[in-house]
């Protein structure tokens, strides 16, 4: 069900940003799933990251009513979504802050864009940021000849193999050491040529690269985890210590985050501080957690602008099931249990949020029929809402999303296509005993062409199940008719 | 007690032998099992598939077929997901809240097979002999939607001459997940491919879970790999006595 908000709902543009991908889940799948070393990476990675996620939750005493307190404060929070977002707009611009509002990837890129240009620089280092894969800001700026340097470890590995990301926590998952040797080999300037593969000779050599970059940077973009609305400020959660140089060295900050980031009040921070580490990185307390409001003279940066993002937010908090994936603080839990993510990584989803939130968020931000494949990439097998700390019930969502794209397509096509048409005759048959005995009874039939009790390839669409696994031939005699046979005499 | 048995119409026209265990052991345990015959499906195929609405029907079908008893059992955690999750949230969205409310009355005196055995006539020793090394796999719905926990795991257990052993990430899916196996065969193949190489690590002759659809999918897999290991639902093997024939 949806509701009209008094505006019309917009979504994310076509043609920018990273939500769409070039074929279906189930396409793009089949090509992941033959790849053998990816497969391997994201098996061990997620594997690595679900065992030490599981070893802190299990420390927390009270993990189930955090998980609830953290529901209903993202609950109540989407219900007055408005009222916080002006109460921050406020507390931004008192305490010297510039609040832009975008309705769309478009303008946020040429908000930013502009802003940019307008400090004279064309070189920008960045934070790592979901928000601005979203809307594709590295392109739009590259076409306003300004160059962006990703400085989150991972985010640099994709950029430099001029690659894209397929985890929202871990965007190289999907990469080894030896493959990031090559990388770093091959793209990074001034790289020593004896560089192995070995991890911490890695990463001296991405500090080296990147420390030159902090020290000369002039204007930085950075997303936000959170934004609390009483006192205007933004905060960024990280591990590896490049986002604080980022938000504290150069003279222009510019934050870009979705509205949904917002939070009402310090207090509420308690909540996801101690969620979002554990479900995360499977660490106690994040390494780096930085806070800004507007500008302090002479210190940090001092201009700084926030641009607040729609890109297709309001669209989804008008719909009453679908807007709990806005209470998403994009942890990843969901990605590392997921059985069809574990086997497929993130490229096949054709959008930077990957995996089941993916699956929910990408069809509503973009309008479902331009992603109407994703909600089905789900065996509805539920692990991810165990693993969802702020207990989003993704499948029930999925659910409802399966169900908004059937509706649309039916009110598009004039003539239902051949699985409605399968469907509401195998829902006529239900309805009825007498008639879904009958169908046995058809079923029956198929007996003879059955081999051992079992069928080695059935017609279309079941095909598709008879590919890999042979199916049941029917029993000769039913569980109804055994009844009626030995008790109705 | 008097049990109406929801037979599921997966097992009803498919594995008939699961309906008539579940109705032998009940039996034995000295119960009365009737078998409502206008029964037929619970809608959860159509639900899932993103065809609620088509579904309604169903539930009110389901609904006036049972409401009337007591206590009803199902051999199949998924079936009974759906009648406890789905159900009343199908009515209340089509906007029928009476329906709803029988729905949910409904709902709430129906039980997966492993549920009422321990929680409602609080048996764990259900009499039950079947020498045989049998690995578990707990199915998603009965795992998440309805947490029966270890209640099949304690079952085995009290099980004579079962040697039950322990299943690898027995918490994954087996990559069945209804329409799921069709739409996303690739991926549900990968999936299954991980289930099977599990099961064959433990050296079991048998697979054993609750819902003859991952069973289903599983025997399917191992068929056609020709391995020796075969699936049994839950309720055969508690059927099973040391003087019943078969498996």
């Amino acid at each position: 069900m949806s509701t009209f908000l008094g505006m019309p709902a917009i979504h994310a543009p076509r043609g920018v940003g990273g939500l769409r991908g070039d074929e279906s889940f189930p396409k793009a799948a089949k090509a992941a799933l033959g790849d053998t070393q990816l497969r391997a990476n994201i098996g061990r990675a997620t594997r690595t990251i679900r065992e030490k996620r599981a070893a802190v939750v299990e420390e927390v005493p009270d993990w189930e009513e955090l998980r609830l307190a953290g529901q209903q404060v993202k609950a109540a929070t989407m219900a007055r979504l408005d009222d916080h977002l002006r109460t921050l707009e406020e507390a931004v611009t008192r305490r010297g802050g510039v609040v832009h509002w975008a309705r769309d990837a478009n303008e946020a890129n040429a908000i930013i864009a502009d802003l940019i240009l307008a400090t004279g620089e064309t070189e920008v280092v960045k934070v790592k940021s979901m928000v601005t894969q979203e809307i594709g800001l590295n392109e739009a700026l590259e076409a306003q000849g300004i160059t962006a340097t990703e400085t989150d470890l991972a985010e640099l590995i994709v950029q430099l193999g001029h690659d894209k990301p397929s985890h929202i926590l871990v965007p190289a998952i999907h990469r080894n050491r030896a493959e990031v040797r090559e990388i770093f080999l091959r793209e990074m300037p001034g790289v020593p040529p004896d560089l192995t593969d070995d991890p911490r000779q890695l990463a001296m050599a991405a500090r080296a690269h990147l420390r030159q970059k902090f020290l000369t940077a002039k204007v930085a973009v950075s997303g936000a985890n959170f934004a609390v609305a009483d006192s205007g400020t933004l905060l960024v959660v990280e591990s590896e210590g490049n986002g604080r140089m980022c938000l504290t060295l150069p003279e222009t900050l510019i934050t870009v985050m979705g509205i949904e980031k917002v939070v009402p009040t310090w207090q509420d921070l308690e909540v996801f501080l101690q969620l979002l580490p554990r479900s995360s990185t499977g660490e106690r307390m994040n390494p780096y957690t930085s806070a800004w409001t507007g500008v302090t003279p002479g210190d940090g940066p001092q201009a700084f602008h926030l641009v607040l993002l729609d890109n297709g937010r309001t669209a989804t908090l008008g719909d009453h099931v679908g807007r709990e994936v806005l209470h998403c603080i994009k942890c990843s839990a969901c990605m590392n249990v997921c059985p069809v993510y574990e086997r497929t990584g993130g490229h096949a989803y054709g959008s930077v949020y990957p995996g089941p939130i993916g699956a929910v968020l990408t069809p509503q931000l973009t309008g479902i029929e331009d992603n109407s494949s994703l909600p089905f990439a789900s065996s509805l097998c539920g692990a991810c809402f165990d693993a969802c700390p702020v207990r989003i019930d993704i499948p029930s969502l999925l659910v409802h999303l399966r169900e908004r794209h059937t509706e649309e397509q039916a009110k598009e096509h004039r003539l239902p296509t051949p699985e409605a048409a399968a469907l509401s005759l195998v829902g006529w048959v239900m309805q009825s005993p007498r008639r879904f005995r009958m169908a046995e009874t058809a079923l029956r039939m198929a007996r003879p062409f059955a081999r051992s009790g079992r069928f080695r390839s059935l017609p279309f669409p079941l095909s598709a199940w008879t590919t890999s696994r042979d199916a049941p031939a029917p029993p000769p005699e039913t569980f109804r008719e055994w009844w009626e046979r030995t008790r109705d005499q | 007690m008097k049990v109406a048995l929801f037979v599921t119409c997966l097992a009803d026209g498919l594995f008939p032998e699961v309906g008539r265990a579940t109705v032998t052991l009940l039996e034995r345990l000295g119960h009365e099992v009737v078998f409502p015959k206008a029964q037929t499906c619970c809608g959860q195929m159509h639900t899932n598939t993103g065809y609620g609405r088509q579904a309604v029907p169903l539930v009110r079908h389901h609904v006036e077929t049972f409401e009337e008893f007591d206590a009803i059992v199902a051999p199949s955690g998924s079936c009974v997901g759906a009648v406890r999750h789905q159900h009343a949230m199908l009515a209340r969205k089509a906007g029928d809240d009476d329906l709803a409310v029988r729905a949910e009355a409904t709902a709430s005196h129906t039980w997966e097979l492993s549920e009422f055995l321990v929680d409602v006539l609080g048996v764990e020793d259900v009499g039950a002999h079947y020498p045989h090394r049998v690995t578990y796999h707990p199915t998603c719905h009965s795992l998440r939607l309805l947490r029966v926990q270890d209640k099949p795991l304690r079952l085995l257990r009290a099980v004579r001459g079962l040697h039950l052993v322990e299943l690898p990430d027995a918490d994954q899916c087996c990559g069945f997940g209804g329409t799921f196996a069709v739409k996303n065969a690739d991926t549900s193949t990968a999936m299954l491919a991980d289930k099977m190489k599990n099961i064959m690590s433990t050296r079991a002759e048998s697979v054993t879970a609750g819902d003859s659809s991952c069973l289903m999918h599983i025997g399917g897999g191992l068929s056609r790999l020709r391995v020796g290991t075969r699936t049994v639902h839950l309720a055969e093997i508690l059927a099973s006595t040391e003087n019943s024939v078969g498996r």
